[in-house]
């Protein structure tokens, strides 16, 4: 009985070594162990035995049946594993095959510039408000001090729609609102487009964008007015970013000044970015005249405040080196792209 | 205002102060800058010569060959007689004549005559010209560096010949440097004088400025006549009348007898040049430079010319005609103000002289005008006969009339100056309201508490007065009192200005507002930007195009006549008429960029918009017209059909919170394909239900119709677009979420495919299963459409999948088969629609 149940296993042995694939283990199994195989059959001769022959040939068998089973079990697996690595082999991809589906819109540049540059207000505690494209003669000129024979009112700077209303030539208008509807503290952006009697070329639009603000409070002061767009210009362009005030004039403003920020190129060396300079004019501002407050029926010996405005255009045009204003009107879809 | 560094040191000494250091001084002082240029700082090896010999040139009829003398300067090619040999085509050589040589290897601004401007300068060498040797070359005034525009007439078209009456002493230096030898070295800054400084477009207002700057002293210009004819006086030759006194508040007039018109010498015409004006003869040279020094414009009359010897300021006759000095004929009007004789007008006043009373060469005694008139109403006259002159502009900014009497004096020196006539003693001065200075109170601690700072009262004295500023009183209160030029000091801001740039912007502390705010938006922009971020997640690129446009836009998109879209909101003075109009729909705009792109060969395009459009309303309190937002999209591309854009609009609303918008189709609408074409609508709001409206609508969309495509040369493309307005969202717009519990029960889902007629709505046939399905039909969703085999002609299958779910508990087959079967039921009988086998 040994000698057959040896000869079994070593037969046994062969076969799931020459054994390939999963199915041939299978049926190996079924052949030896399954209801009608060698092993099985030999469990069942066994009633005709005596109880201790019975006893020994059952463990032998038993025996036996267990060492085919782990060496069926880890052919089974062994093959289990080969045929999953063929079908990884089969299922390579070329991973320099281009990705595929949809790709995400882009903002538009000057929606972008606009969002960064509210998002450091913002985070500054501006709050931002809005004011109509076509505006009154009085909010966008009267309003805010600029005289009766003041150059800008000119029809070769101005669009008009009749003798009382324009087009905005500048986003103050909507900080006269601002003042006629809201008690201070005031701190508020107003960004929007303007339009002014520019023929488009390289560096003129006659419609462009604004960001102005307001700040109106009691004990503002012009040292707030320079913190407040150091610490914006900082925020904008990297810390290292450095700014100078130069005085200058506007009509709201008293005493108004030009802002020159350092060369986020060059760092205020000198390139061609800044001309040579090192540096480069982005703000006009100054402290509100209170000609403007007054007509917020604001008390001007309580209350003081600054503003100041700057172009998104020029801001985007320097960041991302766009040398054609006409650019951002043209709305080439390779140029948007190029923003994502 | 171009400012002569030399100029300035007329006034005041700056001699040891470097030009860079001058300029960035003034800038933080308030005066900024355009540029500074450095004239004639590379002109090398060009010489003063003297032309001894002019022969022609053997092979050129236009060419002659000049033998010159420049001295002992060292210079290549010169022969035997000392002389060296240059060709030129000039036309106005002479022997004798003194001239610019550039010698062979010389260095000249250029740019050379009838080239275009080289940067960095022209090399000269010697060469030959049509077989004629040419040692370098004569040069005109241009190609020295000087603008056209300064360039005196007699020597603008050809070599710059120095004629030793206007360039004294021009024969002692030839071979001179020439640079050296009229002192053409020097830096010419161009100031940006901002509209309230008119003082500054004046020599004398920079030195000020300078002065106070620098912290040091000026001096006025001298105005001293020396040697004035006392046995005539200016009063034995003109009267003059002021009739209409609020244009004109002041005129001074003085007499010159014995004038000589000729050239200026070269000190004069240089300085005129370098600030920008071209020399013309003493006499306008004189009052130019009058104007430069003091602000003050000046005109000169030929006596002769003035009948009656009497001056009348006085507003035009009715229907006046006049011939101005550039000998063109102007209608004036009747508030228009003109200076006249006793018989007729003989200037426009402060804008131009006539051309009946200017001076000549033969001009022997002349009345010299030194008035002050009104700027506004210069600025009429001039706008209105569209005569802008360096007078009138100057007269627009506001000029102080205190200055009329010096500026006059300072002709009359000048004129004495330069030997060109004879002063008569004392001037005629017409001054019935003089200008006194506006004398006001300010307040130390009120500037400090603006800027910020804590400045003594005694600093704050010393740089007012600095700027020629009297201050009385004493304490907190400054009584101040400026000088008449500075019109722009009224009130205490004006002065907190003064001592902010005196004292430094610079060096003013850098500190933040005190206090917390809350940052806030409108709600409408939150609800834009969402909207704009929703489309760029869906692949669409956002643009942005001008809010005015042309008002054939609406034609080439097939607006109706008569239609809202044309009610435009018009501008009076247009760039053109491409600019003219404010638009009322964003479409027309965005097929130009689509057709833009597409003719740029970009093969597709996903787009959108969202701007203000603009309509008309006539009964609005402020005149304004209404703005409202809309949002464009528009698409074309091989990808794209009428769903896609479909499914860009459905998901668009849904992040907007509008959950279920009806397309309805839509075949009359100009812009879009007949067929293919649906207005978007919402359920209405109660009120409006109230009123009988039904639905509400938010917008239009569909496939560009093939007329319009075509018209944006966009033929046979399929383009689609879609316009919502933005105010309709917003009043339909949910941006709260609110969640609601996962199903704990299973659902059951059921396939079902109808054949129905080719011309049934997939919208009606779901309404139907959505009526019917209640309430325990979840969803149902279309998954097939299908026409061909096995499906007759003119029929279709529509496929859906239905899904029945019961929240409170596991529904049983008996009760999904009953709702089931009462749903094909329903659709049998209301749509004829039959259910097929899949």
């Amino acid at each position: 009985m040994q000698s057959r149940l040896n000869k079994i296993r070593e037969e046994a042995k062969a076969q799931i070594e020459s054994a390939r694939t999963q199915t041939e283990i299978e049926e190996i199994r079924v052949r030896l162990l399954g209801k009608k195989g060698v092993l099985t059959q030999i469990l069942r001769g066994m009633g005709q035995l005596s109880p201790e022959e019975r006893k020994e040939t059952g463990q032998m068998t038993n025996k036996v049946r267990s060492e085919i089973e782990n060496m069926l079990g880890e052919k089974f697996e062994a093959a289990k594993r080969a045929a999953k690595e063929a079908q990884f082999k089969i299922e390579k991809v070329d991973v320099t095959e281009p990705g595929k589906g949809r790709s995400l819109g882009v903002k538009h540049p000057l929606t972008i510039t606009m969002e960064e540059i509210s998002k450091v207000f913002m985070n500054m505690g501006f709050s931002i408000v809005e004011g109509p494209e076509v505006e009154t003669v009085f909010n966008n000129f009267d309003a805010l001090n600029a005289g009766p024979n003041h150059p800008a009112r000119d029809m070769t700077d101005t669009f008009y729609i009749t003798e009382d209303v324009l087009l905005r030539t500048q986003t103050s208008p909507v900080q006269v609102r601002t003042l006629m509807k809201q008690k201070p503290p005031i701190k508020v952006i107003s960004p929007g487009r303007c339009f002014r009697c520019d023929t488009p070329d390289a560096t003129h639009s006659p419609m462009f964008h604004q960001i102005e603000g307001l700040v109106v409070d009691e004990g503002i002061t012009m040292a707030d007015l320079k913190g407040t767009l150091d610490s914006f210009a900082k925020q904008l362009f990297g810390p290292e970013t450095k700014t100078k005030f130069r005085p200058h004039h506007f009509p709201f403003t008293e005493p108004s000044a030009e802002v020159d920020v350092s060369c986020f190129k060059c760092g205020g060396k000198g390139c061609r970015v800044c001309k040579g300079s090192g540096w480069i004019e982005i703000l006009g501002c100054g402290m509100v005249h209170p000609n403007v407050l007054k007509v917020g029926g604001l008390d001007t010996e309580k209350y003081t405040g600054f503003a100041f405005g700057l172009g998104v255009e020029r801001v985007a045009m320097l960041k991302y080196g766009v040398d054609d204003i006409r650019l951002f009107y043209e709305n080439d879809m390779r140029f948007i792209e190029q923003f994502k | 205002m171009l400012v002569p560094v030399e100029w300035i040191n007329d006034y005041i000494d700056l001699k040891d102060v470097l030009t860079e250091e001058f300029c960035e001084k003034m800038i933080m002082s308030g005066s900024n800058l355009e540029t500074c240029e450095y004239f004639c700082q590379d002109l090398e090896k060009v010489v003063v010569g003297r032309i001894e010999v002019i022969e022609k040139h053997p092979d050129a009829d236009k060419l002659v060959v000049c033998r010159i003398n420049v001295g002992d300067a060292e210079a290549a090619g010169k022969g035997e007689d000392g002389l060296v040999q240059i060709v030129t085509g000039a036309p106005n050589v002479f022997e004798g004549a003194y001239v610019p040589v550039a010698l062979h290897k010389s260095h000249i601004p250029g740019p050379l005559h009838g080239q275009p401007k080289q940067e960095g300068g022209v090399k000269i060498t010697k060469g030959k010209l049509r077989g004629v040797e040419s040692f370098g070359m004569l040069c005109s005034c241009g190609e020295l560096g000087f603008d056209d525009k300064v360039v005196p007439i007699a020597h603008r078209d050809g070599i710059w010949i120095l004629d030793p009456e206007v360039y004294e002493g021009i024969e002692e230096k030839v071979g001179q440097d020439f640079a050296d030898a009229l002192e053409l070295k020097q830096a010419v800054v161009d100031f940006e004088i901002t509209p309230n400084r008119p003082d500054c477009l004046a020599m004398v207002g920079m030195a000020r400025e300078a002065a106070a700057t620098f912290g040091r002293s000026f001096s006025y210009p001298d105005i001293a006549i020396a040697d004035a004819d006392s046995s005539k006086k200016s009063s034995d030759y003109v009267s003059v009348e002021i009739k209409n006194t609020d244009a004109c508040r002041r005129y001074v007039a003085r007499i010159v007898t014995d004038v000589q018109v000729k050239q200026s010498p070269w000190w004069l015409q240089k300085r005129l040049m370098y600030a920008g004006m071209r020399p013309i003869n003493n006499i306008v040279d004189i009052t130019n430079f009058v104007m430069l020094e003091y602000g003050q414009p000046i005109h000169a009359f030929d006596i002769k010319e003035v009948h009656g010897n009497k001056i009348i300021v006085d507003n035009a006759a009715p229907g006046e005609v006049f011939t101005t000095l550039d000998e063109t004929e102007r209608k004036m009007d009747e508030d228009m103000l003109m200076i006249k004789d006793a018989e007729r007008s003989i200037a426009i006043a402060g804008v131009m002289g006539g051309l009946n009373s200017e001076i000549e060469d033969d001009t022997q005694t002349i009345i010299v005008e030194s008035a002050n008139f009104n700027g506004d109403s210069i600025r009429t006259t001039a706008k209105r006969l569209g005569l802008r002159t360096e007078a009138s502009a100057r007269f627009e900014k506001g000029i102080d009339p205190n200055l009329t009497e010096a500026a006059a004096d300072r002709v009359c020196r000048l004129i004495e100056l330069i030997g060109a006539g004879k002063v008569c003693e004392g001037s005629v001065d017409v001054y019935p309201n003089p200008v006194k200075a506006r004398v006001i109170d300010v307040r130390v601690d009120r500037i400090n508490h603006v800027l910020g700072i804590d400045l003594p009262r005694e600093e704050m004295v010393r740089m007012l007065e600095g700027l020629e500023i009297k201050v009385e009183g004493e304490g907190n209160i400054m009584t101040v009192t400026p000088p008449t030029v500075r019109q722009d000091l009224l009130e205490e801001e004006d002065y907190i200005e003064e001592i902010a740039r005196m004292y430094g912007y610079d060096k003013l502390p850098v500190t933040l507002p005190r206090g917390n705010n809350e940052a806030g938006m409108p709600y409408e922009r939150h609800i834009r930007d969402m909207a704009r971020e929703a489309l760029c997640g869906l692949g669409l690129n956002e643009i942005q195009t001008y809010s005015f446009v042309s008002p054939s836009g609406v034609d080439k998109v097939r607006i109706d006549e008569d239609s809202w879209e044309r009610a435009f909101v018009k501008i009076i003075n247009p760039l053109g008429e491409d600019t003219s109009v404010m638009r009322t729909i964003l479409t027309p705009n965005m097929m130009d960029v689509l057709a833009r792109n597409y003719s740029r060969n970009i093969e597709a395009a996903r787009a959108f918009e969202i701007g203000n459009t603009f309509m008309d309303n006539p009964i609005s309190q402020d005149h304004l017209p209404d703005e409202d937002y809309s949002l464009c999209i528009g698409m074309y591309g091989k990808i794209e059909d009428f769903f896609t854009l479909k499914g860009v609009i459905v998901e668009l609303l849904s992040v907007l919170g509008i959950r279920k918008p009806v397309f309805v189709a839509e075949s009359e609408y100009g812009v879009y394909h007949p067929g293919r074409c649906a207005r978007i609508l919402v359920e209405a709001s109660p009120e409006m239900k109230a009123a009988g409206e039904e639905y509400e609508e938010l917008g239009i969309m569909g496939e560009i119709h093939p007329d319009v495509a075509e018209g944006y040369g966009m033929d046979g493309v399929r383009v689609y677009c879609c316009e919502l307005m933005f105010g309709a969202i917003l009043r339909k717009a949910n941006t709260e979420i609110v969640y609601s519990p996962l199903p704990k029960f299973p659902s059951t889902s059921r396939d079902i495919a109808l054949l129905v007629e080719e011309n049934m709505e997939v919208g009606r046939i779901k309404k139907v299963i959505e009526e019917f399905g209640k309430p325990i039909l979840e969803s149902v969703e279309l998954f097939d459409v299908y026409r061909g085999q096995q499906v007759e002609d003119g029929k279709k299958s529509v496929a859906f999948n239905l899904v029945y779910r019961d929240m409170e508990k596991t529904l049983t087959d008996d009760e999904v088969a009953k709702v089931h079967q009462e749903v094909l039921d329903a659709l049998k009988e209301k749509l004829q629609a039959v259910l097929r086998e899949i």
